[in-house]
């Protein structure tokens, strides 16, 4: 049977890692992949240096526009490891609120797509409400919907006010039942099982070989979590669990990201209502020459960033790593062996970015047969419908 | 196994390829090694003593280029950061780690197209980031790197 090469992208304007993917496919199912990134290199490491050290957070807070607060924090906690620092209590736990609560409407955006890629717009729609709840909360917080320019290095640049605490709590509570609702109607649907179960699945052994991250690491059942592995701020006080499934498939990584939206939301409540009083920032004048490791657990996995000092008052070298670049290499050793149709929701359950997947372009090198993003779409969808029609 | 018993043995093991050993903090160690070392004490700390691969990071230093390779023992929260210099002086190349961690293989094609360092036995050594019309031997991250494309537009602030 011929091989055909099956071009996706090439760009994505959203996220960190624009990438383009060319899976080859014999008839229907994948036999390899190759990605590559870089259409969106904007040399941000490199423009860090010209900034001062309080100018990198907002920088590096548009690295990525969904999980903004992660890139800032990773860097500011790596400064504060320079000069071998504590941020004040109050400081932490506001930290903490901040970037649950991004992680909370990160993957219910995850949840959200990955639904419409499946065909279940019904989906889509109740998880995109349920987030409007928490970008609310985000607004009422921080002033912004996204891009929250909270952090500084030594604090946050912002204090909760004592007054929104009751608003912000009860739109927090409003939160859980609905998405109970959504899980259960989610996790008991048989066509569902059909399409993630053993779909794109990465091993144990693959995960650690990767150095898979955040999800889909704990997917696969490798239980690791910077928040408990190397707790930051305030996470070794705060009761929550972490969340590990063992099989690696779609499903179990959706089942994660479900149910660690319920533990951010404990943890968010019980920072609210156990807020010190206090300092909220340390005031840093001087950052001495030296070098620093920030680690922090960002929606997708840990965020890592690197900050050498040389006593001037701008980083002399700044290396940042966004989780999804340990992440999308892990392609390669679950989307060979299955079929087209799947590769829209294994290449979409890293939780990468959607545009890319949305751009899709599909060429058929024998037949001159193109399909655009659409119509994977619809490939997908198409198949949901079948599996649907066969349970009937 | 202990952090303690860990750097014990690295020590020990390698005694002759350990350059520098620093303590920075209780959660922080670096360990600067010669570079020839690096496949096989990586080998050591990723396959046997179980670390994970974080990342490594190049460093364009005065006299030398500097790579870090950041390894974490998640299970004992310690970083370790093994320091390998590399002289300017002499060609800039290292032996390749991606055989051994799949998730280096990225990062080190991501250092050879940003500082011009060579992966000897990398798997798979395309352009990762850069643009295809981006001319060989500009490394946007050295020091002495010079803007080349004068008629590219930039935002150079108000001005």
């Amino acid at each position: 049977m011929g091989k055909t090469i099956v071009p996706i992208g090439p760009y994505h304007p959203l996220q960190e890692e624009p990438e383009f993917f060319s899976l080859t496919v014999e008839g229907e199912k994948v036999v390899d992949v190759d990605v590559q990134i870089g259409y969106n290199h904007r040399g941000i490491e490199k423009l860090s240096e010209t900034k001062t050290f309080d100018q990198v957070p907002f920088v590096v807070e548009r690295i990525c526009g969904i999980c903004s607060t992660s890139h800032p924090f990773a860097y500011v906690r790596a400064v504060e490891d320079i000069i071998g620092v504590e941020v004040p209590q109050r400081a932490q736990y506001i930290r903490v609120i901040i970037a649950e609560g991004e992680r909370i409407h990160s993957h219910l955006l995850w949840l959200g797509l990955a639904g419409h890629f499946l065909g279940y717009n019904t989906v889509f729609m109740w998880a995109w409400k349920i987030r409007e709840e928490i970008l609310d909360v985000m607004e009422i917080l921080s002033g912004n919907r996204n891009n929250y320019a909270m952090f500084k290095p030594g604090g946050v640049r912002r204090d909760i006010k004592k007054e929104d605490i009751p608003t912000v709590i009860k739109k927090i509570d409003s939160i859980p039942p609905t998405l109970e609702m959504l899980k259960k109607a989610v996790m008991d649907d048989p066509v569902l099982h059909s399409r993630t179960k053993g779909v794109g699945v990465l091993t144990k052994e693959e995960a650690i070989n990767y150095c898979a991250l955040g999800p889909v690491a704990r997917a696969s059942g490798v239980a690791k979590d910077i928040r408990k592995d190397s707790p930051y701020e305030v996470y070794d006080k705060i009761p929550w669990d972490m969340i590990v499934t063992q099989n690696g498939d779609v499903f179990d990584k959706l089942v994660v990201r479900v149910l660690e939206t319920f533990e951010s939301i404990k943890i968010m409540k019980y920072c609210l209502l156990n807020l010190p009083d206090g300092e909220i920032d340390l005031k840093l004048k001087n950052i001495p020459a030296g070098e620093g490791i920030g680690r922090i657990e960002a929606p997708r996995g840990e965020c890592f960033h690197y900050v050498k000092s040389d006593g001037t008052n701008s980083p002399a070298r700044h290396k940042i790593r966004a989780p999804t670049f340990m992440n999308l290499p892990t392609y390669k050793a679950t989307i060979v062996g299955e079929t087209i149709s799947d590769a829209t929701i294994i290449l979409a359950a890293a939780d990468p970015c959607y545009c890319c997947t949305e751009r899709i372009s599909v060429r058929n090198t024998k037949g001159n047969k193109i399909y655009s993003g659409e119509d994977l779409v619809r490939l997908s969808q198409e198949k949901t419908e079948k599996i649907r029609e066969k349970i009937k | 196994m202990k952090k303690q018993e860990i750097l014990q043995e690295l020590r020990e093991r390698f005694k002759d390829e350990i350059v520098d050993f620093f303590e920075k903090s209780p959660k922080r160690v670096y360990i600067e090694i010669k570079p020839e070392a690096i496949v096989k004490i990586a080998n050591c700390v990723f396959k046997e003593f179980g670390a994970r691969f974080n990342i490594a990071s190049g460093v364009d230093a005065r006299f030398h280029m500097e790579i870090l390779y950041h390894f974490t023992f998640d299970e004992i929260d310690l970083t370790l950061s093994i320091r390998t210099k590399l002289d300017k002086a002499k060609k800039l190349e290292i032996d390749s780690i991606a055989n051994i961690i799949k998730g280096a293989d990225w990062i080190e094609r991501e250092i050879r197209e940003m500082l011009g360092i060579d992966f000897k036995g990398h798997p798979n050594p395309k352009r990762l980031l850069l643009s295809d019309d981006w001319p060989e031997g500009v490394y946007p991250l050295r020091r002495d790197y010079k803007e080349w494309d004068k008629g590219a537009i930039r935002d150079r602030g108000a001005d």
